[in-house]
């Protein structure tokens, strides 16, 4: 099932199952329900062997590239005498995504388990789950299920009684977007600034502490378990459209619908039966108008361009955006698409972190140029600039919070350009009347 | 938390030294602790004071200049003192849409604070906005020191409020 919502007939349970039953979230709980039994596999398995089973699965990255899981493992060096080390991206922070905090708050030792799964199969003893400092019930739940692992015997020296040593340190953070960016992460763990890092040397070559590093996100090592335990084939079938696009994925709607949460589809349910079976639609008197289906820092949807959309990765790439992290923004024809826009360029402003020139004046300037048209004072040549603006934003820094911020405003104003000219001749009030 | 204003002391009594020296243990250097021993600075005062940027600092073998840089990148930590309930509450667009300005004027009239990032005069509250808070499905998310207060509706303010003494 989903959260908060009881199961629904449209949704496919896999990593949900347990969502909302507090006696999963313990260490015994977890293994009365099967727990555990994956990891066990993987002690006898070699890491080519669970890599192999890992691609062979399809899985793509859940936290926002959708690049393959397997491969990535398979990066990471063979036989090269360094410590490895993963680390967990549990900073979710991208307005509109709020899935993985589910997993960390109902099924922490899922997480666990994939954690110590992939440990093996990039040849790592040590993770590093890395929680963003805001998310404190999640993170109190995970450091308690963690606890509760060391003392069972399933993380430490003795991993299973196998002889291996698996550890899973829990780091907090400490409020900055940013650091859900691969590197940012990995400079926040070693006490820096949370900077993203120059590209290459990649964390396959060198990432935490300098050392190989393998990085992915909550939901991915959380459907790792399945995987070993219900097989690669499985979990490969569990497509509707693509087959490029395997699996289950969580997806957070939030905004104009009536049931928000997190529900759990098959790659590749249609996108409009999603908002309008699954959430229940709009509410009443009002129709939708546009969605931003992966997270904020992809294109926005038009209504029209929803229709018919599969949930998955071909097919919201298809229709002109990304599935991204699934964190769904539903927007009904109340929303004033001009202020959304500034709201979301003023996130980006506030939180780049300002290495990169073209990022730091960039996301500046497009908040100040969007309030100035929503106070009445643009100028026609308002939209021109923006969209220059834009162009100098996108693929010119060292990572892609800078593209995230031009990416909604480039698709509103294609979009939504009456909404803007509206502020520009005055037909429309201004909507902020100071700074 | 309960944030006092005034700095008591150092951070690393006996006690919080070995809670860090712990720590230690599931790092390969010192410097991975900042974080950290960050956290434990702003527990046990309020905020991350001067004084606590020297003593961590010198413990964990790194420049002031390096600890003042981090403290001033990651917006939790507090570098000046806050009211005993610090409130942080989202206003990024999936709230925004939803209604996350009403709770923000209803926190500012019942805490008494008027503007955002004040302190009300009784000491007893700051409410700052924040960027997503990653509950976007539970309008109006917001983290009251550590707890994490979700659907929060201008009604429900008061009696929220009444339960931070």
């Amino acid at each position: 099932m989903g959260w908060p919502h009881p199961i629904h007939p449209g949704e496919t349970p896999v990593l949900s199952t347990h969502f909302g039953d507090p006696e999963a979230r313990t260490h015994a709980g977890w293994v009365a329900r099967g727990g555990y039994a994956a990891l066990r596999q993987a002690l006898a398995m070699t890491p080519e062997a669970i890599v192999e089973e890992v691609k062979a699965s399809g899985l793509r990255g859940r936290g926002g590239a959708g690049f393959p899981t397997g491969m990535k493992w398979s990066f990471m060096p063979k036989d090269d005498g360094k410590p490895h080390y993963l680390c967990c991206n549990a900073d979710e922070s991208e307005p509109g995504t709020f899935k993985d905090r589910e997993i960390l708050r109902w099924t922490p030792h899922a997480l666990i388990e994939g954690c110590a799964i992939a440990c093996l199969g990039i040849r790592a003893e040590t993770c590093y789950i890395f929680v963003r400092g805001e998310y404190t019930e999640p993170a109190d739940i995970l450091e308690a299920a963690v606890a509760e692992a060391y003392a069972a015997g399933t993380l430490g020296a003795d991993a299973l009684g196998s002889g291996r040593r698996l550890d899973v340190i829990v780091h907090r953070g400490a409020g900055a977007y940013i650091c859900g960016e691969e590197t940012a992460l990995m400079n926040a763990i070693e006490g820096k600034r949370g900077n993203p890092r120059i590209k290459p040397p990649f964390p396959a070559v060198a990432g935490l502490f300098g050392m190989p590093t393998t990085i992915n996100n909550v939901e991915t090592l959380a459907a790792v378990p399945h995987i070993l335990v219900r097989g690669a084939a499985w979990y490969a079938g569990l497509s509707r459209s693509s087959p490029k696009s395997t699996g289950t994925k969580l997806i957070s709607v939030c905004g104009h619908v009536r049931r928000p949460g997190t529900y759990e589809i098959t790659m590749g349910l249609p996108m409009d039966e999603l908002i309008f079976d699954l959430c229940g639609g709009m509410h009443d008197g009002r129709s939708l108008k546009a969605v931003i289906p992966g997270g904020s820092s992809v294109p926005i949807l038009t209504a029209a361009e929803v229709a018919g959309c599969p949930t998955d990765y071909e097919g919201i790439a298809a229709a002109g955006s990304l599935l991204g992290s699934g964190g769904m923004i539903v927007m009904d024809d109340s929303t004033d698409m001009v202020f959304q826009i500034m709201r979301l360029a003023r996130f980006y402003a506030h939180e780049s972190c300002a290495q990169c020139t073209n990022c730091r004046e960039g996301t500046a300037w497009t908040t100040r140029i969007l309030e100035r048209i929503l106070r009445g004072e643009g100028s026609p040549s308002d939209l021109d600039l923006l969209l220059d603006i834009a162009d100098n934003m996108t693929g010119r820094t060292i990572c892609v919070l800078s593209d995230s911020c031009a990416t909604p405003v480039i698709s509103g104003i294609r979009k939504f350009r009456g909404e803007f000219d509206a502020y520009l001749s005055g037909d429309r009030a201004p909507a902020l009347v100071e700074a | 938390m309960s944030h006092q204003a005034a700095p008591v002391g150092p951070v690393f009594t006996p006690e919080r030294r070995a809670q860090l020296e712990a720590l230690a243990q599931r790092y390969p250097t010192r410097q991975a602790l900042l974080l950290p021993a960050l956290w434990m600075a702003q527990r046990a005062h309020g905020w991350v004071t001067p004084e606590a940027i020297a003593e961590i600092a010198e413990v964990l073998e790194v420049s002031t200049a390096h600890v003042q840089g981090v403290v001033s990148f990651y917006t939790m930590y507090h570098t000046h003192p806050v009211g005993r309930h610090f409130i942080q509450v989202c206003t990024t667009s999936p709230c925004h849409m939803c209604g996350a300005a009403d709770v923000v004027a209803a926190l500012l009239e019942h805490t008494g604070c008027g503007e955002l990032g004040a302190t009300s005069p009784d000491g007893r509250f700051t409410v700052v906005e924040v960027e997503c808070l990653g509950a976007c499905g539970f309008v109006t998310p917001l983290l009251i020191d550590d707890d994490f207060v979700e659907s929060v509706t201008p009604a429900g303010v008061p009696e929220l409020l009444a339960r931070y003494p």
